[in-house]
């Protein structure tokens, strides 16, 4: 009997002890906020576009940890799908055609002369990238444009366009050789 | 001169046919001044320099026509006296064949110095003062890569430079450019490496020589005989030449994996380099010319030119008594590190060292890659001990983090692996369209980390502006409400304490607030109110904008309609009240 008695008790004290330190670990080492949102959030293109039916490029990372579908974001492509299937462990989907095509990347750009100066498409800016004042014509800093197509809406003249990022000598790479293909495989033997 | 110090040997290399003699036959020649010379405001890595001029201004040779614009950049000189006749995109020499913006000198065929301004004793400067006077004069390292040399030679202090390598290895085959500024210059280039070594200071000097120049090697040894350095005789081997390599030859230390030589105390400058500094600083002449190699089973007459920079590749080619039935492919630099040159309009730049117009038979077009065999014949070449077969492999799957595993970025592009691959795989091709992706990888996310933190502040500085906005509207509703509260307070303060005085004022106004006016009156009143309304607001308008004559114009209108509207008004009260 005390033999039962006293591994009760013994179990008694550790799940005591055990339960105290775990309690103060949950205070002490309280992880804030949502880390997977973090890390979902920096595999986003950040365009801000919203073509997800999300407000911006967190919403989403939000409802992705809440479980949405990984394949709602075109600019990010193939290449973010792939990325946030790798980082969920989970299946990765075809691009959910619904919100949009892949595109290269482009950049809004105001055809000044037309510009009303009515600072629509300022407000309507993600990212701040758009410069200008009421009555005054605007212009995009294509350094800092992400091509969302946020503006081109709420523009009452139609004036800005979105084109696709020019090549220039800093920005030209190198193609692949064309892969060796089985065909030659066949040729040569 | 004291005996040969010991070298090393860097692993893997290859032994190309040299093709050397047929460019160093005729000397040093200068071409005629071309008419025209094209000046990219990117000749270095780099910013683009600032352009100092407009179409039509007239420059001066040597006189600055773009400025630096940052740490990591360059200025442009004139190369010639003329007018200049255009400021835009222009033909440029890079694989791509695209247009980079660059300033058009027409020349005026007089060659007129702007006034020089050596330094008598460059001894008695500070270090610092030297840096600005060979970041003035427009040097970028003339081995390839094109670094601004005053940036290279800042070392920061945490780096001291005990070694100072000279670079005359020229290890790729045709080029002969370094060989024969040796063989020519090899005072001036002394004398420049003496201006080196007082900015830096080194402990030891070495120049590093391949064996198959022996003129080079006599000519230097010969100008430095009676100065502290050491030219060193290493055997001919691509590619020895090579920054990494040369520091391994000469020192046996190898440069860290993603490291600068600076990192173990070395720095290693081009012999072309030095011979600028000499000018920059002995001569006060900024960099206008290069010596330039012209080569290739397409000229008739291969040479070695002192060019001025942008002139058009085409003018030096016909100088070289070009065969154009002959030219296969334009190759600017070496057949192993070289590029095609799409377009032989564009100029030759501060980096450009050969242009090399070779046959159909001289440089074959490549024959069709066939599989991989795994000989590993590469990875013997690798003078950087990379595993090529391997790299290609990722490469070709496109799997940037075991590319980035396998130090991709330690590939120096020599083409020793493709040239001995027996499948003929163009391997290199492969290893820059990695590099060039990850690279466009990397500058996405930090583009896409720029555009988080902007939407982040954006929405921080929206939320602010809401916040101070409901302040406002609280700090105005309670002010509207402490008003009201006093007036309700003197009204009633008055009521009580009704003073004799005050007593008519009172009667009237309770009078005016108990009569109840008819609904006509109540017309006429609001009638009266609108169109005092109307007046102050065109009245306030007036004062914002006083030219406007339109408001002017209206202004006598409205005063006569508020007039009407109130005599109206009184005249109906007036007739009620008694």
């Amino acid at each position: 009997m005390s033999i039962i008695l006293t591994a009760v008790l013994t179990l008694l004290v550790l799940a005591l002890i055990f339960g105290a330190v775990l309690g103060y670990a949950a205070v002490r080492f309280r992880v804030e906020g949502d880390p997977i949102v973090e890390q979902i959030n920096a595999l986003l293109p950040q365009t801000q576009c919203g073509q997800c039916g999300h407000p911006g490029c967190k919403p989403y990372a939000e409802a992705i940890a809440n479980g949405a579908p990984i394949n709602k974001c075109p600019p990010g492509g193939e290449t973010t799908i792939q990325a946030l299937a790798d980082l969920l462990d989970v299946e990765p989907l075809p691009l959910d055609g619904e919100h949009g095509e892949e595109k290269p990347p482009m950049v809004a750009y105001i055809r000044e002369a037309e510009c009303i100066g009515c600072t629509k498409c300022i407000q309507a800016c993600p990212v701040d990238a758009i410069l200008g004042a009421a009555r005054q014509m605007h212009t995009v800093i294509v350094a800092e444009c992400t091509g969302c197509d946020l503006c081109l809406e709420p523009c009452p003249v139609d004036c800005i366009d979105m084109l696709p990022l020019p090549v220039t000598i800093q920005n030209w790479r190198w193609d692949l050789p064309r892969p060796v293909t089985g065909s030659a495989r066949g040729g040569a033997a | 001169m004291t005996a040969q110090p010991r070298i090393w040997d860097i692993p893997g290399g290859i032994h190309p046919p040299q093709n050397k003699a047929q460019s160093t036959a005729r000397g040093l020649e200068q071409p005629p001044l071309p008419e025209r010379l094209i000046l990219p405001l990117l000749q270095h890595i780099g910013n683009r320099a600032e352009p100092l001029v407009k179409p039509g201004d007239r420059v001066l040779k040597g006189q600055v026509i773009a400025t630096a614009s940052g740490l990591f950049s360059c200025p442009v000189h004139a190369p010639t006296s003329g007018t200049v006749s255009a400021l835009g995109p222009a033909p440029y020499p890079h694989a791509s064949g695209l247009a980079e913006p660059a300033i058009i000198i027409d020349s005026d065929g007089e060659d007129r110095w702007i006034e020089a301004q050596p330094v008598a004793d460059y001894r008695s400067l500070e270090p610092l003062a030297l840096l600005d006077r060979i970041r003035d004069a427009g040097i970028s390292g003339l081995g390839g890569a094109g670094f601004p040399t005053a940036p290279k030679l800042a070392a920061r202090p945490d780096h001291r430079i005990d070694t100072l390598i000279i670079n005359g290895a020229e290890c790729e085959p045709y080029i002969t450019s370094d060989d024969m500024t040796m063989r020519h210059r090899a005072p001036q280039i002394v004398a420049g490496i003496e201006v080196l070594m007082h900015i830096l200071q080194p402990a030891q000097v070495l120049i590093g020589i391949e064996d198959n120049k022996p003129e080079a090697i006599a000519a230097m040894r010969a100008a430095a005989e009676q100065h502290p350095m050491q030219v060193v005789v290493i055997p001919t081997k691509y590619p020895s030449g090579g920054e990494k390599q040369l520091i391994q030859i000469l020192t046996g230390k190898e440069v860290p994996s993603g490291g600068l030589p600076a990192d173990i105390g070395l720095l290693c400058h081009n012999i072309g380099t030095a011979l600028a500094v000499h000018d920059a600083v002995l001569l006060g002449r900024p960099m206008i010319s290069r010596i330039t190699t012209l080569t290739g089973a397409a000229l008739a007459r291969p040479t070695n030119v002192k060019a001025l920079i942008g002139t058009p590749i085409q003018d030096l080619l016909s100088f070289a008594g070009l065969r154009p039935e002959q030219l296969y492919r334009l190759v600017m630099g070496g057949p192993m590190m070289g590029f095609t040159l799409p377009d032989s309009a564009a100029p030759i730049i501060k980096t450009s060292n050969c242009l090399l117009a070779a046959t159909h038979d001289e440089l074959p077009p490549p024959p069709p890659a066939l599989p991989c065999i795994r000989c590993g014949l590469c990875a013997e070449a690798c003078p950087a001990e990379l595993l090529p077969q391997q790299l290609h492999w990722f490469a070709l799957g496109k799997d940037h983090d075991q590319l980035q595993r396998h130090n991709l970025f330690d590939c120096i592009e020599c083409g020793a692996c493709a040239y001995v691959c027996p499948s003929s795989i163009p391997l290199v091709q492969y290893f820059r369209a990695g590099k060039a992706e990850i690279r466009a990888i990397e500058q996405q996310h930090s583009r896409a980390e720029q555009s988080r933190l902007r939407f982040e502040h954006r929405q921080q500085r929206l939320q602010r502006e809401a916040e101070q906005r409901e302040l406002e509207r609280q700090a105005r509703a309670e002010k509207a409400a402490r008003a009201k509260a006093a007036r309700e307070a003197q009204a009633s303060r008055q009521q009580t304490e009704t003073s004799p005085a005050a007593a008519p004022d009172l009667a009237r106004i309770q009078s005016r607030k108990a009569s109840t006016l008819s609904p006509e009156q109540k017309q006429l009143k609001v009638a009266a109110a609108t169109a005092r309304m109307a007046l102050q607001r065109a009245q306030k308008q007036l004062a914002a904008n006083p030219d406007n004559t339109d408001l002017q114009a209206q202004i006598p209108k409205l005063e006569q309609a508020f007039a009407e509207a109130q005599q109206a008004f009184e005249q109906a009260t007036a007739q009620e009240a008694p």
